[in-house]
């Protein structure tokens, strides 16, 4: 008896390995064989620890499951698929509701082992890769539309192309999985659900522009993720995945994991880079640009982890399949992250076009609290804060940016009607003041400005005069700043006092 | 080389070279070996600085500026346990200041602090990734998620 309980750490962090242990001395005592797998989560947060057991229909589901709750169910026929429980997990209407591409085998495959990600579909798209030429590779991730799933949207085939054509003795791909964003999960999921989909996309990336070593990193706030990575990583060089000549094609490629140390500027691309190379993590001036000059100045790819995660998919079924989804400029399908005051927080990969309002109304339940939502903060602490009458935006790059709001990775996180959104604006200064690499002043400076601001605003000191100041120092941040870190911190902001000016007066 | 193993700053300056050493051929050694200076040796003293300095051929001044640039980085030891607290926007709507507060007033430690009697350091954290399972809480490494005031009391008072 096949019985699947997740070690996605954030199941773990509600008792999963706990529930996993019960199950499994609880069936020795009643002398049931069970073979427990640990896989990746589904993504349906409020139900871990879900509980999955094999039976001829398909994955009985079982959630949440407390501890206390184990010797019951199995005395009610968990282990048969029988007792209370949530039916056939893939029928789930959240589940239904989604197109699962680049977490396809999330929560469903041993994220250890490499036999089930070749057995449900992996290394499909790197051995047809392996098939084409890098120019025709290329092309092909151009032609899917895929945009860096990072927040910035830049095509990702356009980045490749110029790797490809620049000229040097030696290149790079560098995936950046420093996830500091609140709001942000995606990326330690699918890496702690299905690390060898990463390794396979950076590959098929190495081999598209000519690049010999890659780069993973991490963040250590995520030390589950660089364990599964870095075991995945040793599995897939004793697959001859990784190394030299793999699959018989003569490509040489070695993938490297990196940790960094708890400084959120490091998840802006040139930051990252300066990292790497073993110094402060303050950014660069751009151009040139790390498709050119990246790391040790080397022509390198650095893409996000969705990014990456996507292209197996892309080359296995191919460009116009992964087109097919979405709107306008906005291709494919995107994982939405649901957190914060949310009654049904977690992971939602579907096409583009899904609305805000589908998102945490009809698929995340609105707050956990049961109070009305008030405000959603979209793409990060970096993101627009959003009332409920922009419920009916289309999730679309264009779309957002029109509404002064971006869609960046894909992060929602919801509040109810207790948040006091001037707090919010004074946090997003606070939050720049202290994770501002220093290098440039409207952002060093600005960010202590800006609280300082908003604490006089609160204060109702001088409070028009403050508030036109505010703006104007948002103004010179935003255009001033090197990066987006100064440069779209005014973005909360900003849309605090657009969307919620109440809160700012006396 | 032989090492006076009677005095303990010697003994420490020869394992930091010797975790230096071996880890200077990756490309971009220096985060790494920080790294596993903390990991072996509980924090990085202003006396490793010179020593990974020198064995990587940095000046000291460049060292100690990576040093002191990454919140990873301790100066000096921390507790036996580490708590950290997310405070991030997402853990935020769902009460993590409360939650903070709570530690705090039961603690009698600011962030950043380690209690005299070194069990306990207590730190805030931006985002552990577990953004629909908040207020979450890092206890050694290991994630908890919805936690609340009596939970964490229970939690700390298992890592004691």
């Amino acid at each position: 008896m096949k019985v699947y309980v997740p070690r996605d750490s954030a199941a773990v962090s509600v008792g999963a390995d706990e529930v996993a242990e019960r199950i499994q001395a609880s069936a020795n005592t009643i002398g049931r064989d069970v073979e427990i797998i640990r896989t990746g989560s589904r993504g349906m947060l409020w139900l871990e620890p879900l509980v999955e057991v094999e039976t001829p229909q398909g994955r009985i589901g079982y959630g949440p499951v407390a501890l206390e709750q184990v010797d019951g169910l199995i005395a009610a026929g968990l282990l048969d698929g029988e007792g209370e429980s949530l039916g056939l997990v893939e029928e789930l209407d959240w589940m239904r509701r989604q197109q699962r591409l680049t977490f396809e085998r999330v929560g469903v495959v041993d994220p250890r082992s490499a036999n089930d990600y070749e057995q449900n579909g992996g290394m499909q798209g790197l051995r047809k890769a392996l098939t084409m030429t890098p120019a025709e590779v290329v092309e092909e991730v151009t032609n899917s539309g895929l945009r860096g799933r990072g927040g910035a949207g830049f095509p990702t085939g356009i980045k490749w192309r110029t790797v490809l054509g620049a000229d040097a003795d030696l290149k790079f791909v560098c995936c950046n999985a420093d996830e500091g964003d609140s709001g942000t999960f995606a990326d330690r999921m699918l890496i702690e659900g299905d690390p060898f989909v990463l390794i396979e996309g950076m590959t098929i990336a190495a081999y598209a522009v000519g690049a010999t070593e890659g780069y993973v990193y991490l963040r250590s706030e995520y030390p589950d993720a660089v364990e599964a990575l870095t075991k995945a990583i040793e599995a897939a060089r004793a697959k001859g995945w990784l190394g030299e000549d793999i699959e018989g094609s003569k490509l040489t490629f070695d993938l490297h994991v990196r940790v960094g140390a708890g400084a959120y500027i490091c998840g802006e691309e040139t930051s990252m880079l300066e990292s790497l190379e073993g110094k402060r993590g303050t950014v660069r001036a751009k151009p040139p640009i790390p498709a050119l000059e990246g790391l040790f100045g080397r022509p390198t790819v650095v893409n996000n982890v969705l990014s990456l995660a996507s292209v197996p998919t892309i080359l296995a079924n191919g460009a116009a399949a992964y087109a097919s989804y979405g709107m306008g400029r906005s291709l494919g399908t995107s994982v939405f992250q649901l957190g914060g005051n949310i009654a049904r927080g977690g992971i939602v990969e579907t096409a583009f076009g899904i609305t805000l309002g589908e998102l945490v109304n009809d698929l995340g339940g609105g707050t956990a609290s049961g109070r009305p939502v008030r405000a959603v903060q979209v793409g990060g602490p970096l993101g627009a804060y959003l009332p409920v009458d922009q419920f009916d935006l289309p999730m679309d790059y264009e779309a957002f940016a029109a509404a002064g709001a971006m869609v960046g990775h894909g992060g929602i996180v919801v509040f109810d009607e207790t948040v006091d959104m001037a707090g919010m604006a004074r946090f997003a200064m606070a939050f720049c003041a202290e994770e501002s690499c220093g290098k440039c002043t409207p952002c060093r400076v600005g960010a202590i400005r800006g609280v300082e601001t908003i604490d006089r605003i609160r204060a109702g000191e001088d409070r028009s005069k403050n508030l036109v100041l505010l703006d104007d120092l948002c103004e010179l941040m935003t255009d001033g700043s090197l990066c987006a870190m100064g440069g779209l911190t005014p973005m909360p902001v900003r849309s605090a006092i657009r969307h919620f000016g109440e809160d700012f007066s006396a | 080389m032989t090492t006076d193993v009677t005095n303990p700053a010697a003994v420490r300056t020869a394992r930091v070279r010797e975790i230096a050493s071996d880890l200077r051929e990756l490309r971009g050694p220096l985060i790494p070996i920080l790294h596993a200076v903390q990991e072996d040796l509980g924090h990085v003293d202003q006396v490793d600085v010179a020593v990974i300095a020198d064995v990587l051929n940095l000046s000291v001044a460049e060292v100690h500026g990576v040093v002191t640039f990454y919140k990873d980085f301790r100066r000096e030891p921390g507790g036996r346990t580490t708590l950290r607290i997310c405070q991030a926007e997402a853990c935020q709507a769902v009460g993590a200041e409360a939650l903070g507060d709570h530690v705090k007033r039961r603690t009698g430690l600011s962030f950043g602090k380690t209690s005299v009697d070194g069990k306990l350091t207590l730190d805030e954290v931006f985002c552990l990734g577990n953004c629909a399972l908040g207020p979450a809480v890092q206890v050694n490494g290991k994630l908890h998620g919805k936690v609340t005031p009596a939970r964490l009391d229970a939690i700390l008072g298992e890592a004691r």
